[in-house]
């Protein structure tokens, strides 16, 4: 049914309609209206069976997701940020156990200092977990991935994270097709789990593994990952056909044919990224856009493919990897692996800031015309930060840089 | 002959007490050869580990308390490395291990899974030892009980970590030695004052049931789990399991010096209701805490090179303080 709501409340919906019968439920912005939502819809009645516990923290939801799903429930959990990594030795072993728990992931800034606005830095620095990772564009994305999500999870039995950015989307208003519980259903099967607690038929889940089988464990979880690959795109192609849209997939290139210049980016900013690309190709540019939704596992041959032809790519970071520069250009850089070309690693709207159709006009141009370097900044204060390098240096006790940014500003105005 | 009924014998640590001499419906579950055995022998605990005792004893009660359905969800820890060297496992049980701090949240996972799908007859049990109960699953413990999940909680407090090494705990005692708590200085071993009870923890929570009990007392114990596993919602046993290994005692003498602690009031063994203590399990025979600090290396240097009888006199307050406040000697004096 299409509706003007907000991202929280589609995805929220579009959960229940995936019944759930086990949601593990504590607050963080901006993640809070999709649990609070939820909360109301099992409450009322629309979602049930399900259980809808209130924990008392999030190394205690992901915990709660783990025994859930290895009893057999299909389980739910949607955090952000500080509360991810909270449950970062948690989100370890739901994958390590192979359990298809979905979580959402409302995209934020990680502390210090404390920032409760929009950049990627909590699912980056999980990228490694074993964890499947989606990036949504939009809010109809940010739905859509739900039902598909549960469907790979199950399938695959790893845990899948929908990542949504945190305010932009989750808390914009928009236009959403939020799907019937009767299309949900057609489209995602119950929950049969592979392995299952059952005094009938007891197992031991959770075994101690020492060297002799751990490297080879480990291979597997790869191998599974790769079986994502083929996955992703099947799941999608047959979401096309149940609901008619295009949402999901591994990779969404936009413009890409007989481009010089490409840029990579995940997520909401991806509209931008678009429309700019748009108005430089009205001026004749020959540039094109590569949206990443599957990040984790990385489609290397999918992303070659689009970007091998490429004079040079810009890649928009989310994040940052301190001390290296990028995570999603590194991970590029291997699909790449062995084909010239320029490659920019830009990182732009951290912890919230806007990412403007102006400054990345201004980016792309400069890009094209070769006066980029490898790692860039985005809109970044140069005067600012070359005053407190300068403080730095002049003194061993320097302070936190961000009260020293603060009064250096409170003292300009 | 009611079940109720009071068996009037007192297991010696010998071969005297016999259940075989008791009418079958009276004897207890270990004794009973067509027991359901949740946790098999073959594992690699250290000989006489009281926490692979302590966990057998009370999983065959679960079972047989619920007909065999029973999961057990393990905290990380001895219990959980010892059972289940891959590609072998010693549970006849449905078993899941996750991490060493979230046992509790886990099992209340499994039992949210097990209300959403109406199984009301599958019950869930969680289980750890003291470290991954008092300290790090503290948290998780804490919701479990607040939110009354449907989840019957053991610790087995061998007080201390034993599995990386015996390291203290927040339930290790004064004064024992431990790799972090070393027998040096001043004042050796763990420091007094610092650490907690759970079972009072678990009280203030005013859960429907939370009993204390250790492996000397094998009726107790059955009893006691069998009492949990008729109420519902969240209930808390706390077992004390001596680890030979850690308390540098006899492998033969688990048994004896989980009874000596018992007897000498230093680990007062009762039972709670909603908050509130229901009874205790008087002390039979009043024994001094230096017979059960003796046998123990762990408390070696209060003995050697000279014996601190002021440490001791601190820890004999300790328990004649337990004794007090539990009613341990409500009904005699008994002599020792
Ligand atoms: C987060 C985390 N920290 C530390 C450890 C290492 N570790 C494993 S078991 C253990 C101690 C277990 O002690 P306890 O719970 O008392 O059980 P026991 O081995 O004595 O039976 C520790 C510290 C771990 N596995 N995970
Ligand atoms: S170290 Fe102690 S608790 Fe661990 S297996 Fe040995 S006796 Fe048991």
């Amino acid at each position: 049914m299409l509706k003007q709501t907000e991202g929280s409340r589609a995805v929220a919906e579009t959960v229940a309609y995936c019944r759930p019968e086990v949601i593990a439920a504590y607050p963080i912005s901006p993640q809070t209206h999709i649990v609070e939502e939820l909360s109301r819809l099992v409450k009322s009645g629309v979602l049930g069976p399900c259980e809808y516990v209130n924990v008392e923290s999030e190394f205690a939801a992901m915990s709660m997701c783990i025994g859930a799903s290895a009893a057999g429930a299909r389980t739910y959990t949607a955090t952000a940020s500080q509360g991810l990594l909270y449950m970062v030795e948690a989100l370890y072993n739901a994958s390590g156990l192979g359990l298809p728990i979905v979580m959402t992931v409302a995209n934020r800034a990680i502390g210090a200092p404390i920032n409760i606005w929009n950049d990627h830095s909590d699912t980056m620095s999980q990228r490694d977990s074993g964890w499947i990772q989606l990036y949504a564009r939009d809010n109809q994305e940010a739905a859509d991935l739900h039902p598909q999500a549960f469907r790979l999870a199950e399938e695959l039995s790893l845990p899948v994270m929908v990542c949504m950015d945190g305010f932009v989307l989750t808390h914009a208003w928009e236009r959403i097709e939020v799907p019937e519980q009767a299309q949900v259903d057609a489209f995602l099967p119950p929950y049969e789990p592979r392995q299952v607690l059952d005094p009938d038929e007891p197992v031991s889940i959770g075994a101690m593994v020492g060297p002799e089988a751990f490297t080879e464990v480990r291979y597997l979880a790869h191998a599974k990952q790769m079986r994502a690959l083929e996955a992703i795109p099947d799941i999608a192609r047959e979401f096309r056909q149940a609901f008619g849209r295009d949402s999901g997939g591994l990779i969404h290139p936009y413009r890409c044919e007989f481009a010089d210049t490409i840029v990579v980016a995940l997520g909401s900013v991806l509209g931008t990224v678009c429309d700019v690309v748009d108005e430089m190709r009205e001026a004749g540019v020959r540039i094109g856009a590569l949206g990443i939704t599957s990040f984790r596992p990385f489609p290397l041959e999918a992303v070659r493919t689009v970007l091998g032809n490429a004079q040079r790519v810009v890649v928009l970071e989310r994040a940052l990897a301190v001390g290296i520069g990028g995570i999603v250009s590194a991970n590029v850089r291997t699909a790449l692996s062995g084909i010239r070309l320029d490659g920019h690693t830009v990182v732009a709207g951290l912890g919230g800031r806007p990412i403007t159709k102006d400054s990345l006009h201004r980016l792309f141009t400069d890009a094209i015309a070769g006066r980029l370097g490898q790692l860039e900044f985005l809109d970044l204060d140069t005067e600012l930060v070359e005053r407190e390098l300068a403080r730095m240096a002049r003194t061993r006790r320097s302070g936190p840089s961000a009260e020293n940014i603060l009064r250096d500003l409170g003292s300009n105005r | 002959m009611s079940a109720v009924q009071q068996v009037k014998f007192y297991q010696v640590g010998s071969h005297a007490a016999g259940n075989r001499l008791l009418a079958p419906e009276l004897r207890s579950d270990q004794a009973d050869p067509g027991r359901c055995n949740a946790l098999t022998s073959g594992h690699r605990a250290c000989q006489g580990c009281g926490e692979a005792l302590g966990a057998r004893y009370v999983l065959d009660a679960a079972q047989r308390a619920s007909g065999g359905k029973v999961i057990a969800v393990n905290a990380t820890g001895c219990l959980e490395v010892f059972s289940t060297p891959y590609p072998e496992t010693s549970w006849q049980l449905p078993w899941l291990h996750s991490l060493f701090g979230n046992a509790p949240a886990v099992a209340a996972g499994v039992a949210a899974a097990l209300r959403a799908k109406g199984r009301t007859d599958i019950r869930v049990v969680g289980q750890g030892g003291d470290g991954g109960t008092v300290d790090i699953g503290l948290g998780c413990l804490s919701g479990m009980f607040e939110r009354g999940d449907d989840v019957f909680y053991v610790c087995y407090d061998n007080e201390a970590y034993m599995n990386t090494g015996v390291q203290r705990s927040g339930a290790t005692p004064p004064t024992a030695r431990t790799a972090t708590t070393q027998a040096v200085g001043e004042d050796p071993g763990a420091p007094f004052g610092q650490g907690k009870s759970l079972p009072l923890i678990a009280m203030a929570h005013e859960i429907p049931y939370v009993a204390t009990a250790t492996v000397a007392g094998l009726r107790d114990l059955e009893a006691k789990v069998h009492r949990a596993m008729g109420l519902r919602g969240a209930r808390y046993l706390h077992v004390l399991v001596p680890c030979p290994l850690g308390w540098g005692t006899a492998s033969c003498d688990t048994v004896r010096i989980a009874r000596l602690a018992e007897q000498s009031g230093l680990f007062p063994v009762f039972e709670a209701r909603d908050g509130e203590v229901t009874d205790v399990t008087p002390l039979r025979r009043r024994v001094p805490v230096e017979d059960y600090l003796r046998p123990q290396k762990r408390y070696a240097h209060l003995f050697e090179p000279e014996v601190r009888t002021d440490v001791i006199a601190r820890l004999q307050r300790a328990a004649d303080r337990n004794i007090a406040r539990f009613g341990l000697l409500a009904h005699k004096e008994a002599s020792s």
